[in-house]
C-alpha cells in the first residue's frame, strides 16, 4: 500500500464514521459503538480487499461479505453507500418506516448486502455455506464474515468454525471485532470468551492478531489470508479495536452499543470527525 | 389395504433425491449424521461429492444451506422433524424464511409413528411452527408416489419448502402417473353428509374409514390434503358448502396444524363445524408405531367413531 493509498483509506474511514453518526442520528436508534469499531475494517474490505463492483452488486463471481454481527449495519451501509451501491444521502433514512435501509441487513432490499443477518451466531455459518459452495463449484471466490467478540458466546459460531475447518475452507476469512464490550458491559465480565486466539486455533484456523485500526496491520493480515489458499485452513483475523472509535464520548462506553446521538452529540461527533479529516489531509 | 405395498416416505425421499440428482446438476444434499435414517444415504451412494454431512449441528446446517443457495445451488436438507422444525426453528425463520431462500427441508421421522424412540423424537408440532413463517410452503405426502412427485415439485419451486416424511412403512395407494400440484388437494371420494380432510399417513386410514362409513350409510366427501400451506381454500370451501361438517385428520397436534388451518379459514368465510382428529395437546411415548397410532386415535376405527358422533 502506497502512502497515498493509505491516506485515502484513512479519509474514507472517517467518512464511513460520519455516515454511521448521520444514520443513527437520523434513525434516533441503532448501533454506533460496534459500527465505529469496525469502520476501518469495512473501509479496507470494500475499498481495497474485496473483488466487488457496485454497478453489478449480484455479479456471480464477486467476493462475498456476511455481517454476522448484523446490528452494526450502519457501518456496513455507510461503506456501501460511499462505494457507490446507493446514495450516501439515503443513510439518514436508516430504520425509517418507508426506508429500504432496514435496522439489520436485508439482502433483498439493500444493494450490496450478500446475506440477511441480525440474529447473532448465524452469519458465520451462512458464510461457511457460501465458501463451501464456491469450493464445490470450483470458483475463485473469497468469503469474509465479521463477528463480534460478545457473539462468540453463541454456540453456533463454533459449529460453523468446526464445519469450515472440516471442509478445508481456506477461502473463508473469519474476522473477529474484539472491542471487548457488549450490551451488558465488558465481555470478560458478561461471559468471558477469551482466549479467543487459542479457541480458533484449536478449531483448526490460522489465527492472525492485529490492531483493527491500523491499515498496515490489516493489509498484512489479508496477505496472510491469501497465502493460506491451498493450505486447507480457514483464516481467523482477530482485531483488537476500540468500541466507539473516533468519537470521543463513545469510546469504550458500553452505553453506546445501541443508542443514537442526540442533536448536540451528533454535532460534537461530526466536528471531531471533521477535525480528524483535516488532520489526515494536512499530515 | 392388506395386500398393498408399504413404503416409508423417508425411503421415497432418498430414492427421489437420487432420481432427481441424475438430471439436476445444481442439487446438493445436507445431512446431520442421520443419512442412514433419513435415507439421504441413497443419494450419497450415487453422488458422494454432492452430499455434505454437517455432523450433529442442525442449526449450522440450515445456515450452510442458506449460503449454498445464494451460490446458485439447490440444497435439500435432511434431519428429523424435531431438529429441523424444532431445534433450528429460528435459523429457518430468519435465514431461510425472511430472505426467502431456495432451500428445501426434508424432515423425516415426523409424528408419533416414530415409535420406540419416544416423546423426545416424536415431533407433532412441525406443521404449526413452519406454517407461521411467511412464504414457507409446508407439505406432507400420503404415500410413496405422492412423496416422489412432491419432492420434484419442491425442486422446481423457487423458495423455501418444508416437507415432512414418515419413518414407518405405510400403504401406497396412488397409481403411477398421479398428478401432484403444490397447493392443491385431491378428492378421493365424493359425498354429501360429512367431509373428511386428511394429510400424510392418515390418508390411508381415512380411506379405510370412508369405506366403513359408506357401508354404514354415511356419505363421505374424502379429501387428501398434501399441502398444509398454502391451503387449498377453494376445495375446503367446496367441502364445507357441500357437507356442512368437516373432520380433519393429521398425525400432528390439534393445535396449529391442518385442522386449525381449515377451521381458521372457514370461520372467516363460511363458518362450519370442524372436528379435529390429531394428537390432543399431549406428548407421545415409546411403543411400536401401529400400537401408538391406535392408542392416540390416529386410526380408521377412531375416525369412524368420531365422525359418527359428529354428524
Amino acid at each position: 500500500m502506497t502512502p497515498a493509498e493509505k491516506k485515502e483509506l484513512q479519509l474514507t474511514a472517517v467518512k464511513v464514521r460520519e455516515g454511521i453518526l448521520t444514520a443513527t442520528h437520523g434513525a434516533k436508534s441503532g448501533h454506533p459503538g460496534g459500527s465505529l469499531s469496525a469502520a476501518d475494517m469495512f473501509t479496507y474490505l470494500y475499498f481495497k480487499e474485496m473483488r466487488v463492483d457496485p454497478k453489478e452488486p449480484r455479479k456471480d463471481d464477486r467476493d462475498r461479505f456476511v455481517l454476522s454481527k448484523g446490528h452494526t449495519a450502519p457501518g456496513l451501509y455507510s461503506a456501501l453507500a460511499l462505494k457507490g451501491y446507493f446514495p450516501v444521502d439515503d443513510l439518514k433514512n436508516l430504520r425509517h418506516t418507508d426506508s429500504y435501509l432496514q435496522g439489520h441487513p436485508n439482502m433483498n432490499t439493500v444493494p450490496g448486502i450478500d446475506m440477511s443477518t441480525g440474529s447473532l451466531g448465524q452469519g458465520l455459518s451462512t458464510a461457511a455455506g457460501m465458501a463451501k459452495g464456491a469450493k464445490y463449484l470450483n470458483k475463485d471466490i473469497n468469503v469474509y464474515s465479521l463477528v463480534g467478540d460478545g457473539e462468540l458466546a453463541e454456540g453456533q459460531i463454533w459449529e460453523a468454525t468446526m464445519f469450515a475447518a472440516h471442509y478445508k475452507l481456506d477461502n473463508l476469512c473469519i474476522i473477529v471485532d474484539k472491542n471487548g464490550l457488549q450490551i451488558d458491559g465488558w465481555t470478560k465480565d458478561v461471559m468471558n470468551t477469551d482466549p479467543v486466539d487459542e479457541k480458533f486455533a484449536s478449531f483448526g484456523c490460522d489465527v492472525i492478531c492485529i490492531n483493527g485500526h491500523d491499515f498496515d496491520d490489516i493489509e498484512k493480515a489479508f496477505e496472510k489470508f491469501h497465502s493460506n489458499h491451498g493450505s486447507g485452513k480457514p483464516t481467523c483475523i482477530i482485531m483488537s479495536t476500540t468500541k466507539g472509535k473516533g468519537v470521543s464520548y463513545m469510546e469504550n462506553e458500553a452505553g453506546w452499543h445501541g443508542k443514537a446521538p442526540n442533536d448536540d452529540e451528533y454535532k460534537q461527533g461530526m466536528d471531531e470527525l471533521a477535525a480528524a479529516k483535516k488532520a489526515i489531509e494536512e499530515a | 389395504m392388506a395386500e398393498t405395498t408399504k413404503i416409508a416416505t423417508r425411503d421415497s425421499y432418498g430414492n427421489a433425491l437420487k432420481e432427481l440428482g441424475a438430471t439436476a446438476d445444481n442439487l446438493v444434499v445436507l445431512d446431520a449424521d442421520l443419512a442412514g435414517a433419513t435415507k439421504t444415504a441413497t443419494f450419497q451412494k450415487a453422488f458422494p461429492e454432492r452430499h455434505f454431512d454437517c455432523g450433529i449441528a442442525e442449526a449450522n446446517m440450515i445456515n450452510v444451506a442458506a449460503g449454498l443457495s445464494t451460490m446458485g445451488l439447490v440444497p435439500f436438507v435432511a434431519t428429523f422433524a424435531m431438529f429441523a422444525a424444532g431445534r433450528a426453528y429460528e435459523q429457518v425463520r430468519n435465514t431461510l424464511g425472511y430472505p426467502h431462500l431456495n432451500v428445501k427441508i426434508g424432515a423425516t421421522h415426523g409424528g408419533i409413528s416414530v415409535g420406540e424412540d419416544g416423546a423426545s423424537h416424536q415431533c407433532c408440532e412441525d406443521f404449526a411452527l413452519m406454517r407461521t413463517i411467511p412464504g414457507m410452503t409446508v407439505m406432507c405426502p400420503s404415500d410413496d408416489v405422492e412423496a416422489k412427485a412432491m419432492i420434484k415439485a419442491a425442486y422446481e419451486l423457487d423458495g423455501p419448502v418444508y416437507m415432512r416424511f414418515g419413518r414407518a412403512a405405510t400403504p401406497v395407494f396412488h397409481e403411477a402417473g398421479y398428478k401432484f400440484e403444490i397447493g392443491k388437494g385431491e378428492v378421493l371420494h365424493e359425498g354429501k353428509d360429512v367431509a373428511i380432510i386428511a394429510t400424510g399417513i392418515m390418508v390411508p386410514e381415512a380411506i379405510s374409514a370412508c369405506e366403513q362409513l359408506e357401508k354404514d350409510g354415511v356419505s363421505v366427501y374424502l379429501i387428501n390434503m398434501p399441502t398444509i400451506k398454502p391451503l387449498d381454500n377453494d376445495l375446503v370451501l367446496d367441502a364445507a358448502k357441500k357437507c356442512g361438517r368437516i373432520v380433519t385428520v393429521e398425525e400432528h397436534s390439534i393445535i396449529g396444524g391442518l385442522g386449525e388451518a381449515v377451521a381458521g379459514y372457514l370461520s372467516e368465510v363460511h363458518p362450519t363445524p370442524v372436528k379435529r382428529i390429531g394428537v390432543n395437546d399431549e406428548f407421545g411415548h415409546s411403543g411400536p408405531a401401529a400400537e401408538l397410532l391406535e392408542a392416540f386415535g390416529l386410526c380408521a376405527d377412531n375416525i369412524v367413531k368420531v365422525t359418527k358422533g359428529f354428524i
